[in-house]
């Protein structure tokens, strides 16, 4: 009984993984397509470096352009299938290659910020929550107020503060760790003023919980409370919403690598996308949501391994 | 003395920061609608002379790298970004209600496939979304609204499908069956605006993330054409002279951060005063 909902839930996962992927790849043929201009003209370089109609002809034969549109998108959906990416007409890669080389600054770029986001969320959270009218609605209003911030607009003020005016850190590049604090903080201070907001709440709830009054009854101070019981309460809203941040913070890097001049996906599918080149775009948002998928998997764990009633519910559930 | 009392106590509902945000918001309507009413002098006219003057009496905000009055141009770019982020709730709003509706109240397999539907586009990053589109729709107003109304329409079918859903399953919808209501009006009566009173906090907080989107793909180059007053093309311009000129892009982006920070405490005083909590 147990092993079949198991193995249940691990089909309906499958499949909504399935989805993603395969509705990501539709969107992005979609969205691709759609964009104007002849798409053998572009991929010879635009209208402005005037190619021969000979030249737009072959293009046109060899990437199948001629074809109706379904032929095409069944062509492409194919070669997704047979783990082809295709080659970049805009970098002359390979598309994998492309992936290999600038994924690693990307994804220690959000994987940062979310761990920043979580610092400045938990920080704030517990340090302001119920000390007092004044310094709780302190607290809550910076949450409020990081929160508002435009991202790119941070980077830029950032990058005027601590670059140059202050001088502390590279104001380009992304070869050191000194380089990635910078763009991480932009990304990482509205995430974790949202964040915040959100455990926030919950540990407001759980704290009215009557649990909380017999804990503090049995004697134990208010920061054990804190600790022992209504953290892990507090915590699960935002851990649930961990991966989701992750996946936005992925889009975000786009115009994050741009202000800050670094090496990464999100600025190669800036460019993609403006050269409409379709294999490297499609590889670069099915890397992001393969990226989604197995961020949601670790996070789900992660939800399980604090909330220990999730997966004893199931196994009651189930047995 | 107790009325006086009384009264006071119905002014602590409303604390002062949500009058500085109804303030600045009413300040932004009259600035889109009618910006020549708080800013007189053209937001196209340049002066060489007096490029990158920093901030003083005559240029509060400076002036950028032809000479243009900063505070013009902020004044002017007011009804671009508020139409964009308006325009964009707009249509993801209208998108998440059928979204949801037909998911919520349809049959089974409309209610599987249309939760299937908004779980796969939810987890989809809307800011790569909305690239994609604004690509594919081309610059300006209209298409950067559509796009960025495109991308965040599974957010609100996501969020009218889960209402309808526990709204159809509550002991008032039952008992209003058990009643014999007819299913039009216990739609009508009840599940429409019990599921779509969050909504309208949803919606409000929503014009402001809008704008945010909108001003990072104007920042792109996928939004208004440089000479165009607008907030994001303006900090897009001023981040090549942020070393010398601060002022063309703080400004911008302070409006964009005050907007969005008006919208999100309104959102939150109409979120407590539907849900019956005190402030």
């Amino acid at each position: 009984m147990t092993k079949r909902l198991a193995s249940q839930r691990m089909i309906s996962r499958i499949g909504l993984s399935l989805g993603m992927l395969f509705a990501s790849a539709t969107l992005t043929f979609l969205a691709v397509r759609m964009m104007p201009g002849d798409p053998a003209t572009i991929i010879l370089g635009g209208a402005m470096a005037n190619p021969t109609p000979g030249a737009v002809a072959a293009i046109t034969r060899e990437y199948g352009l001629d074809r109706p549109l379904i032929v095409q998108y069944g062509f492409y959906i194919w070669r997704l299938l047979h783990g082809d990416l295709g080659a970049s007409f805009s970098q002359h890669l390979r598309v994998a290659e492309v992936l290999r080389q600038q994924m690693l600054p990307t994804l220690a770029l959000a994987s940062l910020s979310l761990l920043f986001a979580w610092a400045l969320a938990l920080i704030s959270v517990f340090c302001t929550v119920r000390r007092g009218k004044v310094i709780s609605s302190l607290g809550a209003s910076f949450d409020i107020s990081a929160a508002a911030l435009p991202p790119f607009w941070l980077g830029i003020v950032l990058l005027w503060i601590l670059a140059f005016r202050l001088h502390l850190l590279p104001p380009a590049g992304s070869s050191s760790l000194l380089s990635l604090i910078m763009p991480a903080l932009a990304l990482a201070i509205p995430l974790g003023g949202f964040l915040a907001q959100v455990t926030r709440e919950s540990l407001e709830i759980a704290l009215d919980q009557p649990f909380i009054l017999s804990a503090r009854m049995r004697g134990l101070s208010m920061g054990q409370v804190l600790r022992r019981h209504a953290l892990r309460h507090a915590l699960l809203p935002g851990i649930a919403l961990s991966a989701w941040a992750l996946g936005a913070l992925l889009g975000e890097t786009a115009v994050i690598e741009a202000i800050f001049s670094r090496k990464g996906l999100g600025r190669t599918l800036v460019y993609a996308v403006s050269a409409q080149d379709m294999a490297l775009t499609t590889g670069i948002v099915l890397f992001v949501t393969v990226a989604y998928i197995l961020a949601s998997l670790v996070i789900e764990l992660i939800h399980e391994m604090v909330d220990p009633r999730l997966a004893t519910s199931r196994r009651r559930k189930t047995s | 003395m107790i009325i006086a009392s009384k009264k006071f106590i119905a002014w602590k509902q409303f604390p002062i920061t949500l009058f500085l945000a109804s303030g600045f918001l009413i300040f932004l309507l009259i600035s889109a609608i009618i910006p020549n009413a708080i800013s007189t002098t053209d937001p196209y006219a340049i002066a060489p002379r007096h490029a990158f003057l920093s901030p003083d009496w005559n240029h509060p905000f400076g002036t950028d790298q032809s000479g243009r009055d900063i505070l013009t141009r902020v004044i002017h770019g007011t009804r671009q970004s508020l139409l964009v982020g308006a325009g964009a709730v707009a249509i993801s709003f209208s998108g998440g209600i059928v979204l949801g509706l037909a998911g919520g109240l349809g049959p089974q397999w409309l209610q599987k496939g249309i939760g299937a539907v908004i779980d796969v586009l939810f987890s989809f990053p809307a800011l790569i979304l909305a690239l994609l589109f604004s690509a594919s729709l081309g610059t300006g107003a209209g298409p950067l609204a559509l796009a960025i109304g495109i991308a965040a329409t599974p957010g609100y079918g996501k969020m009218v499908f889960s209402q309808v859903l526990s709204v159809r399953h509550s002991g008032y919808t039952e008992a209003a069956r058990a009643l014999g209501h007819t299913p039009f009006s216990i739609i009508h009566r009840h599940v429409l605006p019990n599921a779509l009173r969050p909504l309208v906090v949803t919606a409000t907080m929503g014009v402001g993330q809008t704008i945010v989107w909108a001003a990072g793909l104007s920042f792109l180059g996928l939004g208004a054409p440089p000479p165009t007053p607008e907030w994001g093309t303006m900090m897009s311009m001023g981040r090549d002279f942020i070393a010398d000129a601060w002022w063309l892009t703080l400004f911008p982006g302070l409006f964009i951060v005050m907007t969005v920070l008006s919208t999100t405490i309104l959102g939150r005083f109409l979120q407590r005063r539907f849900e019956g909590r005190p402030s």
